[in-house]
């Protein structure tokens, strides 16, 4: 079917262009043990783009997940995730890990 | 066992509302029970390999492999479903009055059953893959025991597909003459919400501006991750803090979808003049 093939032009020429893609954000490190965040509150500067580094250390995976910044992003145990934030207007934004929801809470403080 | 029920629950729900909604679109179309039975098969396989290759695909294209995966998945299924609306418009109708002969209809509704199969496949296996890596988790973390955990899933699996029953009764309810006009159009808003979130996973991936960081919130009235916020999100593609740019994936999908059936909608055969001024 044609409307494969021509699906595959975008998709291809995205895979060209992601290794050029900048590395060059400011990073801010998050931990995620034994179904908490550490820290729980992250502080970050406002009207900037920047990527959050999420190190999951276990045990079992955890989804990072925040409605307040439409943010979802699947860790397995032992590995590490890069998530790009804002720009944001200066606010508080709540994240949780959606595979446990009561412990793993956190939120981002965008000043 | 009962988080464990209700996360498995609110995974299960999107896939089992998608099921609902196909099923009642597709009523009269031969087989239609099978075709679902494959796409959701289909889904379920494909869901173990995509939890088993999870980081794989996630540490792929410069560690954006997981959000090019989901958008690109979203997208796909997004063009089945506009695939679909625009074929039904055009040749529901016939297949209806039998204006084309039998082989024609079967080879007809075979085709849209392909595309609508592929959609509900993608949905569980995106989905399952994520109650997959859930489950293992809890089953390494060792938190509730073996038994407590395969029944909170269980629970959680056979409220979600309730939901999903719920959905289709509800929708064939509707007297014939408007289940399809209804049905087309909850096709197109599944296809825009598709499309929101598609745009959701660019953006997290930095490979689209958000435009706008948040067009609206609405937190305080329906909470996305709220059961009912999650329904409206897969219903309606509801977000309670958009950004600009999945409002704009939102919109672009809604009149594509509308624009393209339009354009490409008009069965064939209406262009027959009537012959006779005999009715039988």
């Amino acid at each position: 079917m044609i409307v494969k093939y021509w699906v595959l032009v975008p998709a291809l020429s995205l895979g060209i262009a992601l290794p050029l893609h900048a590395e060059n954000l400011p990073a801010f490190n998050l931990t995620i043990k034994d179904g908490r965040y550490s820290p729980e509150q992250v502080e970050i500067p406002a009207g900037q783009k920047i990527k959050l580094v999420i190190k999951n250390d276990g045990p079992g995976p955890e989804e990072f997940e925040s409605s307040d910044l439409n943010r979802e992003k699947l860790i397995k145990a032992g590995k590490t995730a890069e998530v790009t934030i804002g720009p944001l207007n200066p606010g508080i934004y709540k994240f949780i890990g959606e595979f446990h929801p009561k412990t793993a809470q956190g939120r981002i403080v965008a000043k | 066992m009962l988080a464990t029920a209700i996360i498995v629950f609110r995974e299960v729900l999107e896939a089992a509302l998608i099921i609902g909604i196909v099923l009642a679109a597709t009523q009269g179309l031969a087989r239609r029970v099978s075709w679902v039975s494959m796409g959701i098969m289909a889904g379920v396989a494909g869901a173990g390999l995509v939890a088993w290759f999870a980081d794989a695909i996630s540490s792929a294209l410069a560690g954006v492999g997981q959000e090019v995966f989901n958008a690109g998945i979203m997208l796909f299924a997004v063009l089945m479903l506009g695939w679909h609306n625009v074929w039904m418009k055009r040749h529901g109708r016939e297949m209806a009055q039998q204006m084309c002969d039998m082989g024609q209809a079967v080879k007809l509704g075979n085709r849209s059953m392909y595309m609508l199969a592929v959609v509900i496949g993608l949905a569980v296996l995106r989905e399952g893959s994520e109650v997959v890596l859930f489950l293992y988790g809890i089953a390494v973390a060792q938190q509730d025991s073996p038994g407590l955990m395969l029944s909170g899933g269980v629970l959680g699996l056979l409220s979600g597909a309730m939901m999903g029953l719920l959905m289709y009764r509800g929708l064939v309810r509707i007297s014939s003459r408007y289940l399809f006009t209804v049905t087309t159009w909850m096709i197109t808003l599944l296809a825009a919400g598709m499309a929101a979130q598609a745009a959701g996973f660019l953006t997290q991936a930095d490979l689209l501006p958000p435009l706008v960081q948040s067009m609206w919130d609405t937190s305080g009235i329906v909470a996305q991750n709220s059961v009912f916020g999650r329904v409206l999100q897969t219903l309606i593609g509801y977000a309670d803090h958009p950004s600009g740019m999945q409002v704009l994936f939102y919109v672009a999908t809604l009149a594509g979808i509308a624009v393209l059936m339009r354009l490409y909608g008009s069965a064939p055969s209406s262009k027959v003049q009537p012959v006779n001024a005999i009715e039988t």
